[in-house]
């Protein structure tokens, strides 16, 4: 089945977009032109791609026109096709932030085409069947980030830089020792040849897939930020301006979270006790994640603290695949894809509205700022909507995505973990409710120095793209049923790896011809 | 043979580490490189030390003869140490900005003088 070179596209068009970028290296409107439609050939590439994959399920195409294990394979399923989409929608509202948002100065130097590549790396990592190819395209969103995150120099920035760059290369080179014992074990790198082999092995030696898996378990969760790997997050993500900001917080972590996954639901057979393991591990990010963002008074460290606690509701539903019960399982799962939707969604807005905010506000320290509410009602609507969302209030899309984690908790016995979650519930509701006191409700205080406000044109700029991703937000909230049917098929996929495993076509791993020794190195 | 790389791995990785955890920029980018190295060598021993034939295809057939070399662990090797390059040139250039902006090579320093 070599069929679909539709997944390819939403890599490509990115990819496309940044050479393009780069060809006109001294015209930096040209690049932002360029990266616009880069980034909007992805949605709709992307789009394209989802609605074929749920017509006529998983799609794999095999690069060099070589068979399954051989030929470098990009496969799409339902989560990687929703990935994608999700992945279009924030490249194209920071994309369109970003030309109000942006100086000169980093315009000068690629900044539109280094989107375009973190979003062809991002794209990438989601499509990708080889484990060695998803080491590659992390390192190509990785280095888009680190100069992203680095460009301007600024002094805060520089240091913020320097522990996401140090810790983020710890943990590629963890995962690379990880992809090479994977690849000694198995003598196989593609996903689908190494479910079949992982299985087998796991059979006479589970104590060396297991290690294996803890190997890869690290290496990602520095990535998604796992309690207690998580301290290089809001150590970096603050310090860059908010339109690069929007987009890390936005689309990396939930990489991360993205190849756990993908690695503990199709490349590793059920390890015992992973369960709950990670049900321990998504309690304590929750709690460690929000108690973080109650003790900050600046708005982009509490967010960044947020990002934290939320990527602990996804490992919770991912934790759930442990459960005896087939229900629970797809539950949970379905729970972590939907909660990674709306969480890059409204994660993404609320940077780019406090970007907003500090424009007008002059500053994102809370103590400095004040009385927006009167200043700029609009803005205070358009804060409301995603903060609501991401504490969970109801209709919005967070409520529904946080009802689905915690009623597959309940279902899976997962008490405690069901605590955390609602505790950090409300100490999340706490903290939005600290920065809509401080920043929008009180009167601005004396000391503070509002600059001069941004022309219309540029304001709309800014503008737009958070209302658009406010109307989706509220769009889920109202009609959560297709987007959780959706993520419920998605789930359902997953845990049943064979339709991956025969869209890509690999040989079962009986019969392993042409490949060097099976087995033990 | 194989014990003898697992001891340079092993020995790579605690170099690498402990460059890391001091102080000091330049020591951390040795220890990074030595981190990349050490997964590099590791690649190339989990994937066998044999002495094998050249794995090259002969007219006609369609897999290399038995026998032949892996050469997927060095391809591997390879693609890792381009993209290791780039890092560690990148890394190199941002511990230069660093030490010009803060005017310091020491880590902590820097976090508390932001």
């Amino acid at each position: 089945m070599t069929t679909g070179w539709t997944v390819l596209l939403p890599l490509l068009a990115p990819l496309a977009a940044a050479a393009a970028g780069l060809l006109a290296w001294r015209a930096p409107r040209i690049q932002a032109a360029v990266g616009i439609v880069g980034a909007g050939v992805q949605l709709a590439t992307g789009l394209v791609l989802l609605r074929q994959v749920l017509r006529e399920g998983v799609l794999a195409v095999q690069l060099g026109s070589w068979p399954a294990p051989f030929g470098i394979t990009f496969a799409a399923d339902l989560l990687g096709a929703v990935m994608v989409v999700v992945t279009g929608v924030i490249g194209l509202a920071v994309t369109v932030y970003s030309l109000a948002d942006i100086d000169p100065g980093r315009r000068a130097f690629a900044y539109f085409p280094l989107v375009q590549v973190l979003l062809a790396g991002v794209a990438g990592a989601f499509l990708t069947g080889d484990i060695f190819n998803l080491y590659v395209c992390f390192e190509v969103l990785l280095m888009a980030s680190f100069v992203l995150l680095a460009l301007g120099g600024e002094r805060a920035q520089m240091a913020g830089a320097l522990t996401y760059v140090t810790l983020n290369l710890v943990s590629s080179a963890l995962f690379l020792a990880g992809v090479g014992l994977t690849y000694g074990i198995t003598r196989s790198l593609n996903m689908a040849e190494l479910h079949l082999r992982l299985s087998l092995i796991a059979e006479s030696r589970p104590e060396l897939v297991l290690a294996l898996a803890g190997v890869f378990f690290v290496a990602f969760g520095i990535k998604a930020a796992v309690f207690p790997l998580y301290t290089w997050l809001p150590a970096s993500y603050h310090t860059p301006p908010v339109a690069v900001s929007a987009l890390l917080a936005g689309l990396l972590t939930k990489v991360g979270v993205y190849a756990l996954i993908r690695v503990l639901t199709l490349v590793f057979p059920p390890l015992p006790g992973a369960g709950s393991f990670l049900l321990a591990v998504a309690s304590l990010t929750m709690v460690f994640g929000v108690l973080g963002a109650v003790a900050m008074f600046e708005t982009r460290r509490i967010l960044s603290f947020h990002i934290v606690s939320q990527i602990g509701y996804m490992v919770m539903g991912l934790a759930l695949v442990g459960s005896d019960s087939p229900a629970v399982r797809t539950a949970g799962l379905a729970a972590a894809v939907l909660y990674i939707v709306h969480h890059i969604i409204v994660k993404a807005n609320l940077f780019l509205v406090s970007g907003i905010a500090a424009r007008l506000g002059g500053s994102f320290q809370l103590s400095k700022v004040g009385g927006l509410a009167t200043a700029a009602p609009w803005l205070a609507l358009l804060f409301l909507i995603p903060a609501g969302s991401l504490a969970g209030v109801p209709p919005l899309s967070g409520f529904w995505a946080k009802l689905a984690v915690v009623r597959a908790g309940l279902a899976g016995a997962a008490w405690w973990t069901v605590a955390a979650a609602l505790g950090a519930g409300l100490l999340t509701v706490l903290s939005m409710v600290k920065i809509w006191t401080e920043a929008f409700w009180k009167p601005a205080p004396d000391t503070a120095t509002p600059p001069p406000p941004p022309s219309r044109w540029r304001l709309a700029l800014l503008a737009a793209p958070s209302v658009g991703l406010a109307a989706l937000t509220v769009a889920i909230g109202l009609y959560p049923r297709p987007l959780y049917e959706l993520s419920r098929r998605a789930a359902e996929q997953l845990l049943a790896p064979s339709s991956y495993v025969a869209a890509v076509g690999v040989a079962t791993a009986n019969d392993s011809a042409g490949r060097g020794g099976e087995g033990e190195p | 043979m194989e014990l003898l790389l697992a001891v340079v791995v092993g020995g790579l990785y605690a170099c690498g580490l402990y460059l890391m955890l001091r102080r000091s920029l330049v020591k951390l980018l040795l220890g990074l490189v030595l981190l990349g190295h050490a997964a590099n060598l590791l690649i190339f021993s989990a994937g066998g030390v044999v002495r094998g034939e050249a794995p090259l295809v002969a007219p006609g057939e369609i897999t290399p003869p038995p026998g032949a070399a892996d050469p997927l662990p060095q391809a591997l090797i390879l693609t890792a140490i381009v993209i290791g390059f780039a890092v560690v040139s990148f890394a190199a250039v941002l511990a230069r900005r660093v030490f010009e902006v803060t005017g310091t090579d020491d880590p902590a320093a820097m976090e508390n003088g932001s």
